[in-house]
């Protein structure tokens, strides 16, 4: 009983970790199944079929692969443009601030039906198909306020009397920003980038309003595919991406962990 | 830093018509001022007087709405922060968070592009004895050690001319105490031209040899501490410098060489040639606390007196301060040093008594 009360924000620690990670177990536990039908719900028997063969579902690597590259150029756009605004709202008094401010909020609060659906009227209106451009003019849409958010929280707790130092030692504009105001904004910068990848990967909804009939993204084939039946390589391509999102953290922490200690 | 302890600063300092608005506000209203070289200058006045907007107009932080800046024999009016040989201590110290201690010091050489860098910024580490300091980062040192390594930072540059924006104002007291001794030692060291801004009296006349006293964006005075102290010019500067009692009177006459003053039914007399030139009306007298005395009242040695009755004493160990209501209901400050004179207490009638050559005459507010 004394040893229940010692222990037990360990163990409720614990029963909450294993509540956050039990799916990603059984995600992981299931990319080894060899499952009788088409659907990868029961265990039947461990193969390394699926890992052997990760693109052996068609399609799926196809739309792995168009997933990974909007991601990559909507973050990368997004960030640019983002960390840009961030500094102008951050530093700068002018007319109308507060009113943008607010307005790079909004994509945030909307819901994502409503923006995809807005959106899709806007493109049909203008007449552009649907397809890899309109998707990435949406994600580029709702992961910049993510970013502006991110890097501006950090502009803001510069101390502006550091760029006017580096004046005060010869830097001009453009060496006081790379040598100065860039490296200590630039942890916010690449918060911003990691989470606007983030979003864009596993976005569905507005994906799905403006992929058109023939373009499909990962997060739409998955979905696609529980209708007819889940492949085993979703499962190991959901384990890869954990795999790899756990030890990007453990890179992280590790190279915080040194730094503080060479300090 | 031998080679900077040598060498005697080029840079004097002269602000002509200077002036500066921000919308409506007149922050800075045409100040002239000559800062000669290697002097230790301090801009002394309460918030909001300007003297920061002057500092950063010379570092080239804040652009002049109009007026000339010049340094030696160059108008610098339209360069740029990061062309002036000038180097700037901040208030907040700004050091680069990012970078360690070397490298917050050496930034400025960097950029100058002097080769051997290294060894200069370390010898400037030594010169504020943090030398053992250098790997590390600015948030692992305390506040007077940020301080000190903001000042190397500056000076390590050889600045013509060095600027202090309130370098001193998050320290407390001992450690404000032993900088400003520090500060000085090193000014004198190096011989560059230091601009002292501060609303702080006592450190402004602890460590300047010239104090420009500002308020509401003009020089109100200009001159030694010892001058500003003793002979104030105006009310503002009398009792922004230490404290003053100040007493409203006319002329009456003169009596052996002393001009007679009449206030409040009495009469003192003060030295003709404290009274200002011009206009002599609105004058006032005064006399600094530890000018006046507590005398018997049948002691003559003091010519000019006044009676009145203790209305407050504290006792502060090296002196007490007296408040002494006078018939005219006005207080009138007295320090008595603790050197074994009888002390006044409380409700008791004294008499106050100053040497005619201790006090000093003030125009109109």
């Amino acid at each position: 009983m004394a040893w229940l009360r010692r222990n037990v924000v360990v163990i409720l620690g614990l029963l909450v970790l294993g509540y956050i990670l039990l799916p990603n177990i059984v995600v992981m536990v299931f990319s080894f199944n060899k499952p009788t039908g088409r659907y990868n719900y029961e265990w039947n028997h461990f193969s390394l079929d699926a890992w052997l063969d990760p693109c052996g579902s068609p399609g799926m690597c196809e739309a792995l692969g168009l997933s990974i590259w909007v991601a990559v150029v909507a973050s990368l756009v997004s960030t640019v443009i983002g960390t840009m605004a961030a500094f102008a709202l951050g530093r700068y008094r002018f007319r109308g601030r507060a009113s943008t401010n607010l307005l790079v909020f909004l994509p945030m609060a909307t819901p994502e039906v409503v923006m995809g659906s807005s959106l899709l009227t806007l493109f049909v209106a203008m007449g552009m198909q649907s397809g890899q451009t309109t998707i990435l003019i949406a994600h580029i849409l709702f992961t910049l306020s993510f970013v502006v958010t991110t890097v501006k929280a950090r502009v803001a707790s510069l101390d502006p009397a550091l760029e006017q130092a580096a004046a005060d030692l010869y830097a001009t504009p453009s060496q006081a920003f790379w040598k100065v105001t860039f490296p200590l904004v630039a942890p916010g910068i690449g918060a911003g980038a990691l989470l606007a990848f983030a979003l864009s990967f596993d976005d569905y909804i507005v994906t799905n309003f403006n992929a058109g009939a023939t373009t499909v993204t990962f997060p739409m084939y998955v979905w696609g595919a529980a209708q007819r039946g889940t492949p085993v390589q979703i499962n190991v391509i959901g384990t890869v991406m954990f795999l790899g999102a756990v030890g990007i953290v453990g890179i992280a922490q590790a190279i915080g962990a040194r730094k503080r200690k060479a300090d | 830093m031998s080679e900077t302890a040598t060498r005697k600063a080029s840079g004097e300092l002269r602000l002509v018509e200077l002036v500066r608005t921000y919308d409506e506000f007149v922050a800075v209203d045409g100040i002239d001022l000559d800062v000669p070289a290697g002097s230790f200058f301090a801009l002394l006045g309460p918030s909001g007087c300007g003297k920061t907007t002057t500092l950063r107009m010379v570092a080239g932080l804040e652009t002049p709405t109009a007026g000339r800046i010049f340094l030696g024999p160059n108008d610098i009016t339209n360069t740029r922060a990061h062309q002036r040989r000038v180097n700037t201590v901040f208030q907040s110290y700004a050091l680069f968070p990012h970078l360690n201690i070397i490298d917050n010091v050496g930034f400025g050489l960097r950029q100058l592009k002097v080769d051997n860098w290294k060894p200069k910024a370390m010898a400037a580490l030594e010169l504020v004895k943090l030398a053992d300091r250098a790997k590390q980062k600015p948030r692992q040192l305390s506040g007077g050690m940020q301080q000190r390594v903001a000042l190397a930072r500056a000076i390590v540059n050889e600045p013509e001319v060095l600027l202090l924006d309130e370098p001193l104002g998050a320290l407390d007291l001992q450690l404000r105490r032993e900088m400003q001794i520090e500060l000085k030692r090193i000014q004198s060291e190096v011989g560059i031209t230091f601009i002292h801004v501060t609303h702080d009296q006592e450190e402004a006349m602890t460590m300047a040899d010239t104090i420009a006293v500002m308020r509401a964006g003009r020089i109100e005075q200009l001159g030694a501490p010892s001058d500003l102290y003793d002979r104030p010019a105006t009310p503002f500067v009398a009792n922004f410098l230490g404290q003053s009692n100040l007493l409203p009177f006319a002329i009456d006459g003169q009596t052996g060489g002393l001009v007679k003053a009449l206030s409040h039914g009495h009469t003192f007399l003060v030295r003709p040639d404290q009274l200002p030139s011009g206009v002599l009306e609105g004058l006032q007298l005064g006399i600094r606390p530890e000018k006046l005395r507590l005398v018997s009242s049948s002691d003559r040695t003091l010519t000019n007196r006044m009676d009145g009755v203790v209305s407050d004493v504290s006792f502060t160990g090296v002196a007490t301060t007296y408040l002494v209501r006078m018939p005219w209901d006005q207080e009138i400050t007295v320090t008595q040093p603790n050197d074994g004179s009888n002390r006044a207490r409380l409700g008791e009638q004294v008499t106050l008594g100053w040497d005619p050559h201790h006090s000093f005459v003030v125009g109109a507010s």
